[in-house]
């Protein structure tokens, strides 16, 4: 059996890449030579990198065997740690509904609440949760209280950019189906809005505990609770088997916390 | 105004109107209509109207379809008649009220007293088929009565229940609303309209989605609505056999303008599908 291939115009053959103007060749090699100026920046070294390794390896030397002479104040720690993450997070989640339904366009009772909202989630966002936890430290003193106010602000920027963005885009006939019957603008939040939204609140939720318990780690190092003290002592006075235990029993604990989230995300959603 | 207790029980196998109601209610001289719309248009692109210079008045009791192609502007139009899309021009009166110059609090008791059945039922998706049902009440329940099944009074739930069991779901009142059936988020939506004690329904092609069964049952709790109840109704349709049967009135939208309005006991199907051709003709 034979078979006709219809001929194509060979002018009809689109090119495989759209030829770039002069301007977009420009700006892409603006950004190439960007990225290498920075390269420099960073005084990045291959062969610096390559002569770390034996001092990588003394290093896990003396790390091995992890020390136990400490435990019980390690746990310690480390429950203190995993009592910052939770309370920060779920503090934070509450608090940052209400802001997100005002930071959400068609919720927002009024286009300056809407900007205010806003302008407020972006201020908590772009400012990192160490400079937040050094600034509680000042206010409210050393200890896992500063820590866990620099988790809830740190939760209010990012959940509430994040609800607000799921609650925008929500299903609207419901909101519509209700406001029609007569609901108030209140009831379509609480009855339309939220339930809809409800699966990618819990998502972002469990993210942010995930989260919160990796940065109130690093919460510690400026004095700010948790385990992250322990270990920048053990660090400065070169205990590194004891600093070991830390590391292994921080790495168990976002490994239960990110397993346990998995699960509920599973049972939940 | 509808009360459940007082009403039937079941769907009714033979809903259409018949012959000796297919005559709409005589209007009384100092009856305004339940929906009174004058001279309505509205254009979401300038100099494309969706709807131009539409008027027309349903007395309390009547049925009316509305009928007419994709895009002739008969959603626009229910929805301009809730204000829940603002006209550009023109005015509506519900209940003899101006809808335009209410305050909010005024619109929501008005829009409370209109049981809105939207064409894609616009369920609630991860709530029950209950708690849908309990919040058609909202308007008129207590502050947080009517949120949701477990925070309800228990004559509130029982109400939501009758309602189900109307549209025949009672045995889904736990069901998650996006685990059922086109036709059965259908009969939830009309029975969270029912749950309003409306004096009006509207439905946005309330048979579009369905099987032809599921979609003659629900019109005739329409019509048994209608006739039982004395609710008015105001439904589209693309089924112009259901607009001539259920329906004591049709009237035809072309390029959002009323080109037909007529008793359904003065035409037939045959004779409305033609205004279909003229519209697929035009250029």
């Amino acid at each position: 059996m034979t078979s006709t291939t219809p001929r194509l115009d060979r002018h009809a053959l689109p090119a495989r890449f759209e030829r770039l103007s002069a301007a977009a060749f420009t700006a892409w090699a603006l950004a190439l030579a960007f990225f290498v100026w920075s390269l420099q920046g960073t005084g990045a070294s291959l062969t610096d990198f390559v002569e770390g390794f034996p001092q990588m390896g003394r290093l896990v030397g003396e790390m091995l065997p992890p020390s136990t002479a400490r435990l019980e104040a390690v746990g310690r720690a480390l429950l203190e740690t995993f009592q910052m993450a939770l309370v920060g997070t779920v503090v934070g989640v509450l608090l940052s509904v209400p802001i997100a339904v005002l930071a959400t366009p068609h919720l927002s009772p009024h286009p300056l609440a809407y900007h205010a909202a806003r302008s407020l989630i972006a201020f908590f966002r772009t400012v990192p949760d160490l400079v937040w936890a050094l600034l509680f430290v000042v206010s409210v003193g050393l200890g896992p209280f500063a820590g866990t106010l620099a988790i809830v602000v740190d939760k209010l920027g990012f959940c509430g950019r994040f609800f607000a963005e799921a609650m925008e885009e929500v299903d609207r006939g419901p909101q519509e189906a209700l406001s029609a019957m007569g609901a108030s603008r209140g009831s379509i939040i609480l009855c339309a809005v939220i339930p809809a939204a409800l699966p990618s609140f819990i998502n972002t939720s469990l993210f942010s505990l995930e989260k919160a318990t990796r940065s109130s780690v690093i919460l510690g190092l400026v004095g700010a609770g948790g385990i992250g003290i322990e270990l920048k002592v053990a660090m400065d006075l070169f205990g590194y088997d004891e600093a070991a235990t830390i590391i292994l029993a921080i790495f168990a604990l976002v490994l239960v916390v990110e397993r346990a989230s998995v699960l509920i995300r599973r049972r939940v959603l | 105004m509808y009360r459940p207790e007082s009403g039937p029980t079941g769907l009714l196998p033979h809903g259409a109107l018949p012959d000796a109601a297919r005559q709409p209610p005589p209007a009384r001289d100092d009856d305004v209509g339940d929906l009174v719309v004058r001279g309505i248009t509205k254009a979401f692109t300038p100099g494309s109207p969706v709807l131009q210079d539409v008027s027309f008045a349903i007395p309390a009791g009547q049925s009316v379809a509305l009928i007419g192609s994709n895009g002739a502007g008969k959603s626009t139009l229910l929805r301009c008649c809730m204000n829940l899309i603002e006209p550009d021009s023109g005015s509506v009166y519900l209940f003899g009220q101006p809808l335009q110059a209410q305050s909010t609090a005024s619109l929501r008791h008005l829009r409370s007293q209109v049981g809105f059945v939207f064409q894609k039922h616009n369920l609630v998706p991860r709530l029950s088929a209950l708690t849908n049902v309990l919040q058609g009440a909202l308007a008129r329940a207590p502050f947080g009565h009517a949120w949701f099944q477990g925070t309800a009074p228990r004559a509130l739930r029982e109400e939501a229940m009758h309602c189900l069991e109307r549209v025949g779901l009672a045995d889904k009142a736990r069901h998650r609303a996006d685990q059922l059936s086109g036709g059965q988020s259908q009969r939830v939506a009309v029975a969270r309209a029912l749950m309003q004690r409306p004096r009006f329904l509207v439905a946005d092609e309330p048979a579009a989605s369905l099987d032809p069964i599921s979609g003659e049952e629900v019109m005739s709790l329409f019509s048994s609505l209608v006739q039982s109840e004395g609710l008015t109704l105001l439904f589209t349709s693309h089924d112009l056999e259901h607009a001539v049967r259920y329906a004591h009135r049709v009237i035809a939208l072309n390029r959002g303008r009323i080109v037909k309005d007529v008793l359904s006991a003065q035409t037939q199907a045959t004779e409305l599908r033609t205004l279909y051709d003229v519209h697929h003709a035009a250029p």
